[in-house]
């Protein structure tokens, strides 16, 4: 077993779908992206982007217009969905409804002609993996959603596959279920050591459980990295704004070089910004401030404004400063059992831009 | 806030209702009180008696075409449910294609088609063959029967498929289930419903056929209804109503059992 070898390889994968006359939709558009063995890995975008179409071809629910897709280096993209050794946990769940929990859990290993005996076991082992032994004969329309949710879970894997797929699974929990399902279905990928690819559109969803995310919008991956990294250091305007709340100030670069540059904006205020990409001097760019890397003072800051809006969120508070440029700004302070956070709606304050705080981007 | 529009508290809309029932069931009414009815006449009522049913039982004419009408609708129903099954399965389990709906229309096309024009085309081209061939059997009454039930099986399977989560499949497909797996295991299993309601329309219309059956039988080969039609021309006895309320029966029994065996799958 080589550690590095990628478990899912997609190599310039297009998916046209042809539409009724001339309008056909480029749902891929060139995508390229290798998923690590053992990699709790995320596709994150807004509908639309592809990221279920994506999860759809390396399924074999569908097939790609162009490229291919390699599992563990073998191209599975002409292959039919059941001689793929790859499982998927449903939108819907899907879970067959004139079956018992235990049989559509059994599902799959009946299918690939395993004997009752080790069907049993494995059955009675995928129940007790996801906290569901005494449901075994329940039909899966008598149980909750949550459990539901469980049971597609154990059926997707008890066929052992080598990569499951995940499709918005904790869309349709609430949100308390949806909190311990993140936790568990971690605690099962690290159990079962399986590769597991995750489609969402909930940016938090993606930090809290991934080992890495592909931002994705409209058919291409914009950036591939750790939580860290999109919401850190993201490649791009789009990634940014999707990922985590965000500043964004626009400006002139008076000086760039070393992954540094300093931006002058329209009110003359100077920010000092770390830049991933060579900018020009004199270009016009976006720079990026996460609303905690902000720090709100009483008197003169890097920048100026007016408290417009105080939000109390009980873990933190967010407080809307309109700046003396025009743009509203928004810094996220924590709070603590001692009174207020300190500010009043209406007061001058400054804003204080530490430094590795603000991050050049281009558009 | 206005009162929402309630057809039911319309003004004469429950005794319209009752009128409806009362024309709808009054004659069927009618036709079981006087099938117990111990005179030879139809019209008056002399007594309560199993007289007629009796008669009927021992008429030799009566069960051997009540045993052919059955033996014709439990085959063309069978084979119309088969072949509705099909064609269900291959105009929902695809893509939408141009033409798609003419083959809806093409599939239906027996409920559209007065059955007199299907009834006389069928005779003109069963009479040709009968010459070609020699063969006078049941099979045309079967082929012909079979022919006009595909619709009315076809329509509860195909509503059946359609509200199925397509999803099922796809699962089936993504635990390693071939397509033929997926069908034995997953869809059919859920169409069953369907298929029994198909089946027991099919069964059902075919049971009552007249005009059809009429035109393309051979010598000797009346169903209960060509049999009853040729009966009333001679002159009506209770014995009519015996049969007819015996056939009634029947059809609930049938009918009830089918629903009862549909809803425990589901």
């Amino acid at each position: 077993m080589t550690a590095m070898r990628p478990a899912v390889e997609a190599n310039g994968v297009t998916r046209v779908f042809r539409g009724t006359g001339q309008d056909s939709v480029r749902a891929l558009d060139n995508v390229s992206v290798a998923i690590r063995e053992n990699e709790f890995f995320t596709l994150l975008g807004p509908s639309g982007c592809g990221k279920t179409t994506l999860l759809r071809l390396i399924a074999g629910f569908d097939f790609p217009t162009d490229g291919e897709i390699l599992l563990y280096g073998q191209d599975i993209a002409p292959l039919p969905p059941f001689r793929r050794p790859v499982n998927t946990v449903f939108q819907s769940y899907a879970l067959f409804p004139h079956m018992t929990v235990a049989d559509n859990i059994g599902f799959g290993l009946k299918m690939l002609g395993r004997p009752k005996a080790e069907i049993e076991v494995r059955v009675d082992a995928m129940l007790k993996l996801v906290h569901m032994q005494e449901l075994k004969n329940r039909r899966t329309s008598q149980i909750s959603g949550g459990q539901q949710q469980r049971v597609a879970l154990a059926r997707a894997l008890a066929p052992q596959p080598k990569v499951l797929l995940l499709d918005e699974p904790l869309s349709a929990l609430d949100y308390k279920l949806r909190k311990e399902m993140q936790i568990e279905l971690k605690r099962l990928q690290h159990e079962t050591g399986i590769t597991f690819i995750f489609v969402t559109h909930d940016q938090e969803e993606a930090l809290t459980m991934s080992d890495r995310i592909a931002v994705m919008s409209s058919g291409n991956i914009l950036q591939v990295g750790t939580p860290w990294d999109v919401y850190d250091h993201p490649a791009e305007r789009f990634v940014a704004d999707f990922i985590g709340e965000t500043n964004f100030l626009t400006g002139t670069v008076e000086s760039a070089g070393n992954g540094q540059a300093q931006v002058a904006l329209r009110s003359g205020a100077k920010i000092r910004a770390t830049a991933a990409v060579d900018f020009r001097v004199g270009s016009n760019a976006t720079l990026m401030v996460r609303p905690e890397h902000a720090k709100l003072v009483k008197g003169r800051g890097d920048l100026c404004g007016t408290i417009e809006n105080i939000v109390y969120f009980g873990t933190d508070t967010h407080i809307h400063v309109r700046l003396d440029e025009g743009d509203v700004f928004m810094v996220r302070q924590q709070n603590s059992r001692s009174a207020g956070c300190g500010f009043e709606n209406g007061t001058r304050v400054g804003i204080q831009i530490g430094d590795n705080a603000a991050q050049l981007l281009k558009d | 806030m206005a009162k929402r529009f309630d057809v039911r508290r319309q003004n004469g809309f429950v005794s319209l209702a009752i009128l409806c029932f009362f024309l709808l069931y009054l004659p069927i009414a009618t036709l079981v009180v006087y099938a117990f009815n111990d005179n030879d006449s139809l019209a008056i009522w002399k007594g309560f008696s199993l007289r007629w049913f009796h008669v009927a039982w021992n008429n030799g004419l009566v069960i051997e075409s009540s045993i052919r009408s059955f033996q014709i609708a439990a085959v063309a129903a069978l084979l119309a449910t088969i072949s509705a099954t099909m064609a269900a399965l291959a105009t929902t389990r695809t893509n939408p294609y141009r033409g798609l709906t003419f083959k809806y229309a093409f599939i239906n096309q027996p409920l559209m088609v007065p059955e007199i024009v299907t009834a006389v085309a069928l005779l003109i081209v069963f009479s040709r063959i009968k010459i070609w061939t020699g063969y006078s059997g049941l099979g045309y009454l079967v082929a012909a029967h079979t022919a006009f039930c595909v619709p009315f099986a076809y329509l509860p399977i195909r509503a059946r498929l359609e509200s199925m989560d397509l999803a099922l499949e796809t699962a089936a497909a993504d635990l390693y289930a071939t397509k033929w797996k997926t069908f034995r295991h997953v869809t059919l299993p859920l169409l069953w419903p369907g298929i029994l309601a198909g089946l027991m329309l099919a069964f059902v219309v075919s049971l009552d056929d007249v005009v059809i059956t009429e035109f393309v039988k051979s010598g000797g080969q009346d169903t209960l209804p060509t049999y009853m039609l040729g009966q009333i021309r001679r002159g009506v006895t209770p014995e009519i109503n015996a049969i007819s309320t015996a056939f009634l029966l029947l059809s609930i029994g049938i009918v009830t059992a089918f629903f009862f065996v549909s809803r425990k799958r589901t």
